[in-house]
């Protein structure tokens, strides 16, 4: 008899299911029977209420930062969080300078929000990571100037995995009075933060990929030494100014529920997480002509990121429609979007491979790992099978010193 | 991105994949597509005394349709004369493989390969023949 579900989420770092446990808290928080009030009422009880589990989670999500909760704001998500630390004190400090320094491998939301910044006259640096994702130390603390305001790099990368040496670089931005802000996005329950020790000043949240809700996340602000922000969304003046908008009590408590789990199971479940990986890793690894993308050892439990050559992409995805996994393409192919990670990392060279990117979570088990290693091993082989440019590989021939008629 | 039937079961059910001798003078070899287009098409025939071809193979490094595509051109192919062949058009692959409108490139690089493998075997038997 098998338990397995198809098909398989091996998609943990797009989004987690939100854990029971943080399901059942969120619920009473929703009806007239729970606890619906407003957290920002100050005359009566309903108020009072809400008031209270919202500074309980927000207890939550200090502690695992090592922060204290009057540093914790709560925003709609990372993007929200990434959009008012970067500009926000970007802004604020506009007359010390201009110039901000961040790495080509980032989110979105930080690359985008930094290009914002460049159409209103500010200068940005986007710094090429090391092969294995990881950044340079010196060429970090070369790029910053005397007009550098803030620097921007993240946690844990969400399509490899790989994890940055806050310490080191958060020891950089203070010796230089560079604002020191990080995406960590991927981080809770993964790798553990503190926030102090790595000399953060500013540190971007979600809660759902952290097993809690979507549409909440917050806004690690330094107190000290005093980090000061340019609000983006004005209002009613709620979280001290920095983002005003009534607080969704519900989801917060949701966010705080979700990161206390985090914090206390984080070690249990990293070592699982661990087992499943290499277990993933070992059933693959005999492949011919697969390559992992980013560093195996400062990486985060549950990801594996790998490149098959000579296998086409959109194909490779038909075979593994069991597994919901990410997909992109390490270089130019017609019908999937080449990964600006990847290409960041110098892989662009590589002509005809794709690349997927497998996140294990929380409830991952053996048998869908033992389920993908088979479902992969079979489709790489079959698609070799197929594959002219396999023959040729085979034959010795280098596909990239081939004149191919481009249609 | 739904499949038809027919791609889906050319696609898990390839027919002749394989390699003929490109070295046979009775062979033509057609290669067509670039891997940074995405596609890349190998067809092979191979004809017979009576001029009809009497085997076709194919390797494709593509996504679902090219692959469906180059797989049902070799069964179309098999038992014709070369006029016969030279007449397959793209909208007699796309047509009876259903596919959708951002896939009739893989149907035209299909007609692409047969031209290119009739182009090889007649190079090959106008030097035979000089």
């Amino acid at each position: 008899m098998s338990s397995l579900n198809i098909p398989i989420y091996m998609d943990y770092s797009a989004t987690t299911p939100v854990d029971e446990r943080v399901a059942k808290k969120m619920g009473e928080c929703l009806t007239q029977q729970g606890y619906f009030g407003n957290p920002a009422s100050r005359s009566h009880s309903f108020g009072w209420q809400a008031e209270e589990l919202v500074e309980e989670a927000r207890q939550h999500v200090a502690t695992l930062l090592g922060a204290d909760p009057r540093e914790i704001i709560w925003t709609s998500g990372a993007t929200e969080s990434d959009n008012l630390a970067i500009k926000g004190a970007a802004h604020f400090n506009k007359k010390k300078g201009q110039h901000i320094v961040t790495v080509k491998t980032e989110h979105k939301a930080v690359l985008d929000t930094c290009r914002q910044l460049e159409r209103e006259g500010f200068e940005v640096t986007y710094l090429d990571p090391l092969e294995n994702g990881l950044v340079d130390l010196d060429q970090f603390r070369a790029a910053l100037r005397d007009d550098t305001t803030v620097a921007s790099v993240m946690h844990v990368n969400n399509e490899i995995g790989v994890i940055q040496d806050l310490k080191a670089l958060g020891a950089i931005c203070r010796e230089k009075g560079v604002i020191f802000h990080v995406d960590a996005a991927q981080s809770p329950g993964k790798v553990a933060i503190d926030v102090d020790d790595m000399n953060v000043d500013l540190m971007s949240l979600c809660a759902h990929k952290a097993y809690g809700p979507k549409g909440i996340g917050a806004l690690y602000v330094r107190r000290k030494p005093r980090v000061r922000l340019e609000a983006q969304i004005h209002g009613g003046g709620h979280e001290r100014g920095f983002r005003s908008g009534t607080l969704a009590t519900h989801q917060i408590v949701g966010m705080g529920e979700a990161f206390r789990i985090a914090h206390e199971e984080m070690a249990e479940e990293n070592a699982r997480l661990s087992k499943l990986r290499d277990r993933l890793l070992d059933g693959i690894k005999d492949l011919e002509e697969i390559y992992i993308n980013g560093d195996l050892e400062q990486r985060v439990p549950g990801n594996l990121n790998i490149s098959f050559s000579y296998v086409e992409g959109e194909s490779l995805i038909m075979s593994l429609k069991d597994i919901a996994v990410s997909s992109g393409s390490a270089c130019t192919s017609a019908s999937l979007e080449p990964s600006y990670v990847l290409r960041a990392l110098g892989r662009a060279d590589e002509l005809a491979s794709s690349s997927i990117r497998f996140t294990l979570g929380r409830y991952s088990t053996e048998e869908e790992v033992d389920y993908t290693v088979n479902l992969i091993k079979n489709a790489v082989s079959k698609l070799r099978d197929l594959s002219p440019l396999w023959d040729m590989y085979k034959e010795g021939i280098d596909i990239d010193s081939v004149e191919w008629a481009h249609h | 991105m739904a499949y038809s039937d027919k791609v889906l079961d050319h696609y898990e059910n390839p027919r002749n994949v394989g390699v003929l001798d490109k070295d046979d003078p009775s062979v033509g070899t057609g290669m067509v597509g670039a891997p940074a287009c995405g596609d890349v098409m190998r067809l092979q025939i191979k004809v017979g005394d009576d001029g009809r071809i009497e085997d076709a193979k194919f390797k494709t490094y593509g996504c679902g349709s090219a692959i469906a595509s180059s797989s049902l051109v070799t069964e179309m192919v098999k038992g014709k004369t070369l006029e016969e062949v030279e007449a397959i058009k793209n909208k007699d692959i796309s047509e009876e493989l259903a596919l959708p409108p951002v896939k009739i490139h893989c149907s035209v690089l299909a007609e692409d390969a047969i031209a290119a493998a009739i182009a090889d075997l007649k190079s090959k038997q106008t030097a035979k023949a000089s």
